[in-house]
């Protein structure tokens, strides 16, 4: 079958000015024009400049999708993922290149698009389908799925500003999925919402994905993408890195884009402002000299460091990180205050500069590919920062237990057991 | 039947590239969307009463209370009155047609900005914003209708066939409102001062209109031709004269339609234009 969406040589420049400041008022458009010619002045004494005033959040990209192909996109933030979705969802336009799509494009970039907090959950339903694209008969039609599948028939006409935010979302995505549109894109909408709400919804896309529609899916998580698309291609600063079959697109992706093997720096750009107070300065993974290393031995102990500033003092602070492997399997999650009597003692924490530190005994984890994520929260108040892939990291296990056998071993962990072998006959 | 098919995929086809200079205005796409149309005016007039103790009264409270207001301030301070001018009458027929006009404008020119949040993520035509935000006015419209139409009632004024004069009439003063609001509700992506002129805007556009007063009194042929350049003043004078009789609205009545269509047609070709970066811009 013919290609539906063929993306040809598409770029896309931003003004960096119009990324920092959102708009321009009259009095800056007019000191701007009247400086631009000193600045061009200066643009040809140093041409480098140049590239300082735009920025490419896309750069040649080109790719065909064909019909019923289930596709995923994955980045790092920035990587100009969401761009794309722009792009193809018809938000904005290309700086160059064009793409052709043969169909009706359904685009999914946020639950609950234009839902009114004044309206009540069925006026939303009416409001947000025919945002969506859908025709009324089409809503008329699915109303009844739409509800039994939001669960909240009891509060249909109710205000959506006295749900909660999971009955919210849970509305909002009821209505997404009874979206049928020929060409389905959806970026990163299930990351929402609480672990049994995301079955569903990922269950739900995965119904989607066999009824034979084409669908554009960007996610971070990557057991999402492992499960629902065939190929996908990666995306590294507006490029396109590499389009392969899932499952090694993912290994590239995780193994890739680390500039500093085994520690993870947060730039201020990548802090959502919300997290405020706390503010994650890095995350270090530390051999047994205490250096920072992306491979470990599994025979040796390591440690596992988060740096991090507090702008004002917190109550029941917790800090930790999630141990995860490639395919989104938790192996274990650990917070510093875990201990009852440490929490008493440091749950509370002043304002000012933090290590969080945690020793990994040795004979624990098996060969392989593991992710760390952080999370700084306090329990029932607040989570103030998440990064479920901080940080990669490799484990050797040359001289764990069983390498006399130079084959795999089942399992995520490597532990060193005491065994007896007695004759007893 | 495999031409049928074909035709209904080339359809289909969408092709989405850079458009450099001034585009198409793609009216089938604005048809394709007409149910959301509907959806946003809805949305509109359902959400503006909404808990608010006296509701849709609102709609009729503001004008009887303006009328009150100029009846007071310049029908019997400034002794507007005089010469058998029925004044509560004329004045709450040039607020009939500046009402909608005004609040379209407010409205309209804070439409998109307002709406960022559907622009920066669902594609559909922009111009379904400004023109939805717009026509919710003919609700509180039709309300104020009632209650000039009660007053001529109350008055005795006699009903006349000229009366039908109001529905074209009408049709062009969301016309006019709809074109000096394309131009400021884009203009307001890229320069929020917009929102800022806007009120100050109003105000000195009412006083250049004939809305507390009648527009036999502004006499001279530079006045008069200024004047026919200001849209509102034609149509509001022919507001007066559909209800209330009198001179109807002379020749430079068409200089007023003339400046509306000029208006209108350069909005709309400059909000096509600026359309495609809103999503990069807002």
């Amino acid at each position: 079958m013919s290609a539906v969406i063929r993306v040809d040589q598409v770029s896309k420049r931003f003004r960096i000015g119009l990324v920092h400041q959102r708009y321009q008022t009259l009095t800056e458009k007019i000191s701007d024009t009247l400086s631009a010619p000193l600045r061009t002045f200066r643009r040809i004494q140093t041409p480098k400049t140049d590239a300082d005033d735009t920025i490419w959040a896309l750069r040649d990209i080109s790719f065909d999708v064909p019909e019923g192909q289930v596709l995923g996109i994955i980045g790092r933030n920035g990587a100009g993922k969401s761009t794309l979705l722009k792009i193809l969802a018809r938000i904005t336009e290309p700086t160059e290149g064009s793409i052709t799509i043969r169909g009706r494009v359904g685009a999914l970039l946020e639950v609950g698009t234009g839902f009114h907090p004044e309206l009540t959950g069925r006026e939303n339903i009416y409001l947000n389908g025919a945002i969506l694209g859908m025709k009324r008969v089409e809503i008329e039609r699915k109303f009844d799925e739409i509800i039994a599948f939001s669960e909240i028939e009891k509060f249909i006409d109710t205000p959506v500003k006295r749900y909660s935010s999971g009955m919210y979302l849970r509305l909002a995505f009821a209505v997404a999925a009874h979206l049928e549109p020929e060409i389905l894109v959806v970026d990163e909408v299930l990351a929402v919402g609480d672990a049994d709400f995301q079955k569903k919804c990922l269950g739900k896309m995965g119904d989607v994905a066999q009824q034979g529609r084409t669908v554009l899916f960007v996610s971070h998580n990557m057991s999402a993408i492992l499960r629902l698309t065939q190929e996908s291609i990666v995306l590294e600063k507006g490029r396109m890195a590499l389009r392969a079959p899932s499952a090694q697109a993912v290994d590239y992706y995780l193994s890739a884009g680390n500039p500093k093997a085994g520690e993870r720096i947060w730039e201020d750009n990548e802090i959502p402002s919300d997290a405020t107070p706390f503010r994650p300065i890095s995350l270090r993974l530390l051999d047994k000299k205490g250096k920072v290393a992306d491979t470990v031995r599994s025979t040796e102990p390591c440690s596992i460091e988060i740096e991090y500033s507090l702008s004002a003092a917190l109550v029941g602070l917790r800090i930790g990180f999630y141990l995860s492997t490639t395919r989104g399997e938790y192996v274990f999650s650990s917070f510093d205050t875990d201990d009852a009597r440490m929490y008493e003692e440091t749950g509370s924490r002043s304002a000012g500069i933090y290590v969080s530190r945690c020793r990994i005994p040795a004979d624990l984890l098996n060969t392989g590919y593991f992710i760390l994520g952080i999370n700084a929260s306090s329990y029932r108040i607040r989570r103030y920062f998440q990064d479920e892939q901080a940080l990669t990291f490799t484990v050797n296990t040359d001289g764990a237990p069983g390498s006399q056998w130079a084959e795999p071993r089942f399992g995520l962990v490597r532990p060193r057991f005491h065994w007896t072998i007695d004759k007893v006959g | 039947m495999i031409q049928e098919n074909n035709s209904k995929i080339d359809q289909d086809v969408i092709t989405i590239r850079s458009m450099r200079g001034w585009s198409a205005l793609n009216l089938r796409d604005l048809w394709n969307y007409r149910e959301l149309l509907y959806f946003m005016i809805w949305r509109d007039i359902k959400v503006r009463y909404k808990q608010a103790i006296l509701g849709i009264a609102w709609a009729i409270l503001l004008p009887v209370v303006n009328i009150v207001i100029f009846t007071f301030v310049f029908g019997i301070l400034l002794k507007q009155n005089q010469g058998g001018v029925n004044y509560p009458l004329l004045s709450a027929v040039g607020l009939l047609p500046w009402g909608l006009f005004a609040g379209a404008l407010q409205r309209c020119s804070h439409s998109l900005v307002g709406n960022t949040n559907l622009i920066t993520k669902v594609y559909f035509p922009r111009l379904i914003i400004p023109v939805a935000s717009v026509l919710s006015g003919l609700v509180d419209f039709g309300i104020s209708c009632l209650v000039v139409f009660g007053m001529v009632l109350y008055f005795r004024v006699p009903l006349s066939w000229n009366m039908l004069w109001l529905l074209p009439l009408t049709l062009l003063v969301v016309l006019t409102s709809l074109a000096v609001g394309l131009w400021l509700s884009a203009l307001n992506v890229q320069y929020r001062d917009v929102s800022h002129i806007v009120p100050f805007l109003v105000t000195t556009w009412m006083y250049a209109s004939p809305v507390a007063y009648s527009a036999s009194l502004v006499t001279g042929r530079v006045l008069r031709i200024i004047y026919g350049l200001n849209p509102m003043a034609g149509v509001i004078q022919g507001f007066r004269w559909a209800i209330m009789g009198g001179d109807p609205p002379g020749e430079l009545f068409m200089v007023s339609i003339i400046m509306v269509l000029v208006i209108f047609v350069s909005g709309l070709f400059y909000f096509r234009r600026m359309e495609r970066t809103f999503a990069d811009t807002i």
